[in-house]
């Protein structure tokens, strides 16, 4: 039969990747063994008694929390060092508690992504566009623990509002024109020995749903022909290779963070949650997979020019959307790892405010061009506003971020066309002119709008971040250093990637299996079996289920 | 008996059932189905690209009623599901050799 035929002939493959990870494994226990964990703390002082609890009710909340409240050996009475104890760790727990919370809003994106992909998509694909996207979250999470985080924040050091992520103290660099170009981290591979510590791990959460979300961005652009085979081995790629360096380089200690501090460009290169770090590597992966991938058929006629192929499920879409739109809430304000840093209101707002400017504008941009208001492209527009707003969050005032997000929701119109019609690459989603150019304009638009009134020390560089319209000039060069740095590593490395991958085994499924829908030869089985299955199937499967034992019994009988 | 087929539009189903179960007729059946006549379809935009839908949604109305109300039922259906619009849709008049009621066996008219 033909399908045990394809087991025996997938068998080979799984042996091969079983033992890929098997000496991943084993390198991580040499590793383990290297770096044995810091001997455990002193035991503290016996915690002194409680303060009896209040008599009283407390409705109105004023008189809950006081003095008694303060850790101290004689209950009531702390000292001043005590105090200082207890005011530093309240800083560090509002900061951790922070980080991880946003973290956990940024992990819930995945679904936002996987509804927005899946509703982009053909029925026939829905299992197999909705199974990538769930399965990056495990793969690029393993792939992250194993040597991701390593490479990305091995050589950070001490952050001052998380207490402890000082053990993360080993940067590979290089020396050219007498100045240090740190290349990547080498510590915290498997979160093992010394990095065994909460603000790491705290850190590690944060990092890892970033990562994951430039991890998933291709899956959309490359959707409805790739193959899920080939799909994991990219999972661990992005997760352990492209994105980790890139990332390090900016947001680890790297040489692009640290262009300000050796040649007094700016702040070096400032992302502050990731329009380049995470979503312009995210779109240029996406570029280079669909490119290698080449496009749907039926998408392009002889003479060049594009079919429309309407996703499947358009509210699935726009849900998806707000679920990233709510998300980013987390991706944004969390970028300042600090709860107590107040400058989170100023980021919540702008991030709305431009979600709102990019959809507005994308809305009369395609009313006037195409004479109605699209409606995938109106979810394009709100996402192309987010992503630009990305990096300059934290440094523009409101105006410039609906100014930010507006911009964003036409150029992401124009890139579109551009990417369908001119370079002819197939993007089911959008991703590529959402993700990539919209990030590339978000890290730029920091580098002309952002105002001078925050970032002061940001990189090591005092003095707070001014881009080119507030007399920081430097600012923008450094900018144009990063962005172009990204699209020309993430794009060769990438491409690179899937063109051997492609050479040697073949990313994309048979055109039988394409004109088929990916569901049943990929996956085994549609993702809607009642809507796609044969009517034999679906009746013998009512069948079966009333000559069950006890179920024929359960049925009501019906009177007429 | 005869079998009378209509074709129309689905936002008119409502009052099609509604004008033959006011004139006494007690069964039907319908389907949800898709074909194109002279209208040949129409255009739709997806992201700024135009594309033809060429296969339009519509319902198929099926009523067999005795040979002496198959002028009335007729007339019923297309004054219901009438706009005046193209696409409207169609109605086909077929003669039916048997009906039986499987509760009962009847058989013939008595069977409707």
């Amino acid at each position: 039969m033909t399908e045990s035929g394809a087991i025996k002939r997938a068998l080979p493959w799984r042996i091969v990747a079983a033992v890929i990870v098997a000496c991943v494994l084993a390198v991580g226990g040499w590793v383990f063994a290297q770096d044995k964990p810091a001997a455990p703390a002193a035991p503290a002082a016996p915690a002194a008694a409680p303060a009896p609890p209040p008599s009283k009710p407390d409705p109105a909340g004023t008189a809950t929390g006081g003095i008694a409240d303060v850790t101290a050996k004689d209950a009531g009475k702390p000292t001043l060092t005590e105090i200082a104890d207890f005011a530093g760790h309240s800083r560090v727990s509002i900061n951790l508690m922070w980080t991880l919370l946003t973290g956990f809003l940024v992990m819930f994106m995945q679904a936002g992504f996987a509804l927005a992909e899946t509703g982009f998509t053909r029925a026939k694909n829905v299992a197999h566009t909705m199974m990538m996207n769930f399965m990056v979250y495990a793969i690029g999470m393993t792939g992250y623990w194993i040597m991701g985080f390593a490479l990305q924040m091995g050589g950070l050091g001490p952050i001052s509002t998380m207490g402890g992520t000082g053990v993360l103290d080993s940067e590979f660099t290089i020396s050219l024109f007498g100045k240090d170009f740190g290349l990547f981290g080498m510590k915290g591979f498997f979160l093992a020995g010394s990095t065994y510590d909460v603000a790491v791990f705290a850190l590690f959460l944060f990092q890892m749903v970033f990562m994951d979300t430039a991890a998933t961005i291709p899956t959309g652009a490359m959707a409805e022909r790739w193959k899920f085979s080939s799909f994991v081995v990219y999972g661990f790629f992005i997760s352990m290779i492209t994105y980790p360096l890139f990332a390090n380089w900016v947001w680890g200690g790297g040489w692009l963070s640290q262009l300000g501090k050796n040649f007094g460009l700016g702040h070096g290169h400032v992302d502050f949650a990731g329009s380049s770090v995470v979503h312009m590597v995210g779109g240029v992966t996406a570029l280079a997979g669909a490119m290698v991938l080449g496009a749907r058929i039926g998408k392009y006629n002889k003479d060049g020019s594009a079919n429309p192929i309407p996703g499947h499920n358009l509210p699935m879409a726009a849900l998806g959307c707000f679920i990233l739109a709510f998300g980013w809430f987390g991706f944004n304000p969390g970028s300042t790892l600090a709860g107590g840093d107040l400058r989170i209101s100023v980021i919540a707002v702008n991030t709305m405010l431009a979600s709102a400017s990019g959809a507005i504008f994308a809305m009369f941009y395609m009313w006037a061009k195409y004479g109605k208001p699209d409606p995938s492209m109106m979810i394009n527009g709100m996402l192309a506003g987010l992503v630009a707003i990305t990096a300059p969050c934290a440094f523009v005032s409101s105006f410039w971020a609906f100014v930010i997000g507006a911009f964003a929701g036409m150029l992401v119109c124009w890139s579109v066309f551009f990417v369908e019609r001119t370079l002819k690459v197939d993007d089911p989603v959008g991703a590529i002119s959402v993700h990539g150019t919209c990030g590339a304009w978000g890290v730029l638009s920091l580098g002309l709008f952002s105002d001078g009134t925050y970032g002061d020390g940001f990189n090591g560089v005092e003095g707070t971040v001014r881009g080119l319209f507030y007399g920081g000039a430097s600012q923008f060069v450094a900018q144009v250093i990063g962005t172009l740095t990204c699209f020309g590593f993430v794009f060769v490395a990438s491409w690179v990637f899937f063109k051997v991958y492609d050479l040697a085994f073949g990313m994309r499924v048979s055109p039988e299996v394409e004109l088929e829908g990916l569901d049943v030869p990929e996956m085994g089985g549609h993702g809607y079996p009642e809507v796609h299955g044969p009517a034999t199937l679906v009746h013998s499967m009512g069948a079966s289920a009333v000559r069950a034992p006890g179920v024929a019994a359960l049925a009501p009988e019906r009177s007429r | 008996m005869k079998k009378i087929e209509a074709i129309i539009k689905p936002f008119k189903l409502d009052d099609v059932k509604e004008a033959l179960t006011g004139a006494g007729i007690i069964g039907m059946t319908v389907s949800e189905v898709r074909g194109f006549g002279r209208q040949k379809g129409h255009t739709e935009m997806y992201r700024g690209g135009e594309y033809t839908v060429d296969f339009l949604p519509k319902m198929k109305v099926e009523v067999v009623v005795a040979d002496g109300l198959v002028d009335e039922v007729v007339a019923l259906i297309t004054v219901a599901a009438k706009t005046g619009s193209i696409g409207d849709g169609k109605v086909f008049v077929e003669p039916l050799e048997e009906a039986v009621r499987i509760r009962t066996g009847e058989r013939g008219d008595n069977a409707l």
